[in-house]
This record gives C-alpha cells, structure tokens and sequence, in this order.
C-alpha cells in the first residue's frame, strides 16, 4: 500500500470511529469540553502509533500464541507514560479525563491496529498507519466535543463564543446519550457523502 | 369545479421533466389534500376497510380537540380569569403559536425530506404537530417548540426512514428533548402560568408534599396547572371514547395502562410509600393523556395481542414506579412510555416465538 494512501485512509474512507465504529465509549465520555477530548484524542495517537511501532519492530521474534500478552504488555506501558505525563504536567485535564486514560489500553483501536496492521507490515508503514488511525479517532472526538461544548456550554476551549449573544445553553448537549446522536448523524453525513459504504 | 381545473393545468409543471418538477412531493401533497386521488392500484390490492392513514389520523385530531379546548380554557382559568369565553379566547390566543409553530417546523422538515427521498408526502405529522403543543406548557418559548419538532423529526422519525417506521413516539420525544435541554423553561414552579402567577403543578404538589390545594373534581374537569392537553381527564376520556368507537386506538393497550397504572399506585399506597389516594395518579399530571394518546400509538407500541397487555401494563407500572420513586422526574409517564417504546419490539418478539414453540409442539403431539 502507498505510504500517502496509508495515512489519509483511516482519516475519512476508513476512519475507525465512523467507519469501523471502534472506540465508541470514550466518544461518549471525554467529549463534553473541547479541551479534555483534544488530549485525549493526541494520547490515544501517541498510543497507536507507538504500540504499532514497537510490534513491528518485535513481529518476527514474537511466538504466535503469546503474542497477546505481548502487545498488553507494549501497549500498557505506553498508556501508563502517557498517563504519568498528564499527571505530571496537565493535572486539571489529567483530573477530568479520569479513568479514561487508563482505559485507553481497553480501546479497540490500538489492539485492532496492531493486530491487523503492526504485525504484518514495516515499522515506518506500521508507525504512520497508528499515526493516521489515531488521528482519525481524534477528528471525530474534537468534531464531536465542538458541537458538545459549544451549544452545550455556549463556549469552545473555555471561551465565551456565543453565551454572551443570549444563547440559552442546551443541557441535553452535556449528556452521553446526545454524543451518540450527534456520532451518529457525522456517520449519516459521512455516508451520504460516501455512497460505496452504504449498506444495500 | 374552478379548483380542479387549476390543479389540472398546473399539473405538467411539477411532474417528473417539468420545470418544478423538484417540487413533486409537495404538489401531490397538496392534490391528495384537496382532492381524493382517482389512481387505482397496479398490482393485487388488499383491501381491509375504508380507512387510510388519512381518515385514521384525522379521527385522532379529532378526539384530541375536547383536550386542547379544556385546555386553552384551563390557560385563562389559572389566570384568573372566570368568564368561559374571556377565559376560552385569552388561553387560544396564548396556545396558538405553539401550535402553528409546531405544525409549521415539522411539516417543512417532512417536506423537505420527502422531497428529498422522492417520496410521496404522509399525513403522519398531522398528529404529531397537535401533540406537541398539547404537552408542553403554554409559556414555552417559541423557539425551544421549533427546536424539539425539529429533533423529533429528524432524529426520531426521518433517519429511521419517515412514518410507520420511528421506534420512539415523536410527540413524546419532543417533549423528551425539550424536556432534558431546557429543564428550567419547562418544569419547576414558574413555567404553568400564563401570566405572573407562579406555583407547582398538583403532580409536582403531590409528589413533594403528598397533597395538593386543588379538590379531585378540579382535577377531574381539568382546572388545575399543568401542560396544556393534559390537565382535564373529562375530556381526555372523551377523546378515548371517539378512539375506541372507531377502533383507531388499542383498548387492550388503553386498558392495561390503567391497570398497571392502578395496580402499582395501590401497591406503593398500601406499603405506605405515598400519602395521598391512590387513584389520584390517574387525575394528576400526563398519565391519562399519555395512556390515551400516547401509548396507544400504533407505530411504537407493541404489535401482538398478548403483547399489547404486556407493554401497557409495563407503561402504567413503571410510570407510577418512576413518580413515586425517583423525586427527580415528577411525571414519569413519558419517560415509561419512551422505554417502553424501545422494548415493544422486543416484547413481540417473545410473544411470537412463543406462539411458535407452542405449534410446534402442537404439531408433535398430533404425530
């Protein structure tokens, strides 16, 4: 596969939230501000692409029937660095995310590419393959958070935007169910637009 | 007729190659609604009575206009206003915006998807577009009635594919979102009012005090607080009347609301949970209009007989369970309604299989 074609598949033809429909919960949990889904759409690419590399680079020396624990071992480290670094330096972003980080291990995406992709490909393909997936979950969790946090709050990024005009927050926006909804209609827009992935 | 002949001569510029022919739905909508169309069906047609969704759903309109004449009249009534017509005509004046707004939002979003999918337009939202004014208080601003038709609309009924196919009543769902989104402009104290009086609704009274200042007759006729179709339980049973005559509404369903319903709020008043009459929560708050109008519904109810007991039990039972129990939702009759809606298929399901096992059996036993 072309290194380009690679990257920007799992952006918009291939994504893995709206296509795949991999890594739905923490859609739905980290999206009700702008600021908390950003980090934790760049965690979760750091993530991706680094588990990818790692499994590359060990894929021919791993036996096959251990290789699960394997790739649990790689990707929990990288979630606990990734969690220490918050901690360390993003306390307040850190506090609301929560459990989330740590279940990033849990995150269908990482295990998916690596198992799909890392295991039978080139370190550099597999890193900007995590790479691109990553950052394919991250567009959808900002697009989401955007609407979320805007009509919701009336703010993006903790900025007044469109309160002080008299807009009356949306407190349904703030709920899980209505991230789900709005999931759902980019899924329905995305489709329309892309008529090959429309079930018959 | 003069009428006809218009129809006729505009008729070539909205058909398929004419120069608004982009507006097919919307002409034939309007043909169908002033005349009865003369096309005759192609294939084998299967002929059950002479009602269409058309006549169904007018007789729905129909019975849900003694409601919403109580209703406007209530509106003036809590004002403060004695005389019935003064009363009547301040109340239709302070509903009548919802209702154009209501009906206005939902029919250009049902065009525009009709037109859209080119598809012939349904009278579905006939109904809908009364329903929601009907359970929303009367000073609901205008824009937050836009807002959940349009939700409603599109969330609950387009995507699923238009009418006949929505798994969660649209009115309902309307009041749903309106519900969760603006929770201070559509319950608490100040929003029953027409004017600047403000105070709890008798549900909200009773549920938090267990008594209410307005005698069971008030309540019958409808002269308490609350949203505007669902205060007066005389003439919502009138509307179940016209709805049972017919045979447009489910008494099985209708029935076992009311049994569910009674049974559970006997069950809490007899363990002491709540200190007011049982049969109180048949006058107070939406239950009535919710098991006449809203569970009924033939679209998201269940479909089975034996189904049909089940989810309207459930309704009744879990709305009483959810107002007697949870403090945070008073009126648990749409919320019951909505799960229910969501478990119909499910409920079916059950029935039909076991219905299956059951010949099955049947037939083994034969053999």
């Amino acid at each position: 596969m072309k290194l380009s074609k690679n990257f920007t598949n799992p952006l918009a033809a291939n994504n893995p939230v709206i296509v795949q429909i991999l890594g739905i919960c923490s859609a739905l949990a980290v999206t009700v501000k702008l600021e908390p889904a950003f980090v934790m759409g760049l965690s979760v690419t750091f993530v991706t692409a680094f588990s990818n590399l790692v499994m590359s680079l060990m894929r021919n020396g791993v036996p096959s029937r251990i290789r699960i624990i394997v790739q649990l071992v790689v990707i929990a480290t990288l979630v606990i660095v990734v969690d220490q670094f918050l901690r360390a330096f993003m306390y307040d972003v850190s506090k609301q995310l929560s459990v989330y980080v740590g279940l990033i291990i849990t995150n269908c995406i990482v295990m998916g590419r690596v198992e799909a992709f890392a295991l039978g490909n080139k370190p550099w393909d597999s890193f900007v393959d995590g790479v691109a997936n990553g950052l394919g979950y991250a567009f959808i969790l900002v697009l989401v958070a955007f609407f979320r946090e805007l009509f919701g709050s009336g703010t993006l990024f903790g900025f007044d935007v469109i309160a002080r005009f008299g807009y009356v927050n949306n407190s349904l926006m703030l709920f899980p169910p209505m991230a789900l909804i709005i999931v759902g209609v980019i899924i329905w827009v995305h489709r329309s637009i892309n008529k090959d992935l429309q079930e018959k | 007729m003069g009428l006809r002949n218009i129809v006729d001569k505009i008729k070539p510029t909205f058909s398929e190659g004419g120069k608004l022919g982009f507006l097919h739905s919307t002409f034939e909508g309007f043909e169908t609604f002033l005349f009865v169309p003369n096309t005759t069906t192609q294939r084998g047609s299967h002929v059950r009575d002479c009602n269409d969704i058309k006549r169904v759903m007018i007789v729905v309109v129909l019975a849900l206009i003694p409601a919403m004449l109580v209703g406007m009249y209530n509106v003036g009534y809590q004002a403060g206003i004695t005389e019935i017509f003064p009363a009547f005509w301040f109340g239709f004046l302070k509903a009548l915006p919802t209702i154009i707004v209501s009906y206005v939002t939902g029919l250009a979003i049902e065009f525009a998807f009709a037109q859209k999918r080119k598809h012939e337009i349904n009278e579905g939202f006939l109904v809908t577009g009364l329903l929601i004014p009907l359970v929303m208080p009367v000073t609901v601003p205008l824009w937050i009635v836009a807002l959940s038709t349009a939700f409603a609309v599109v969330i609950g009924k387009e995507v699923f594919g238009g009418t006949g196919m929505n798994v969660f009543n649209p009115a309902l769902l309307a009041r749903a979102f309106a519900f969760f989104a603006y929770t201070p402009q559509m319950s608490g104290e100040a929003v029953w009012y027409a004017d600047a009086k403000t105070g709890a609704t008798a549900l909200e009274q009773l549920g938090s005090t267990g008594e209410m200042q307005w005698s069971v007759m008030d309540a019958f006729i409808g002269l308490i607080p609350g949203s505007l179709g669902e205060t007066s339980t005389a003439a919502i049973l009138l509307g179940a009347v016209i709805l049972l005559f017919t045979g447009v509404a489910s008494w099985r369903i209708m029935l076992s609301v009311f049994v569910g319903g009674l049974a559970f709020a006997y069950l809490f008043d007899a363990v002491g949970m709540t200190e007011y009459p049982a049969y109180y929560h048949l006058l107070v708050g939406g239950f009535a209009f919710g098991a006449v109008f809203m569970a009924t519904d033939p679209v998201t109810s269940a479909q089975t007989n034996c189904g049909k007991w089940i989810y309207g039990f459930m309704v009744g039972a879990l709305a009483i369970l959810i107002r007697v129990v949870n403090p945070a939702y008073p009126e648990g009759m749409m919320l019951s309604i909505l799960f229910m809606n969501a478990l119909a298929p499910l409920i079916d399901y059950f029935v039909v299989e076991r219905n299956v096992a059951r010949r099955k059996k049947l037939i083994k036993n034969v053999k």
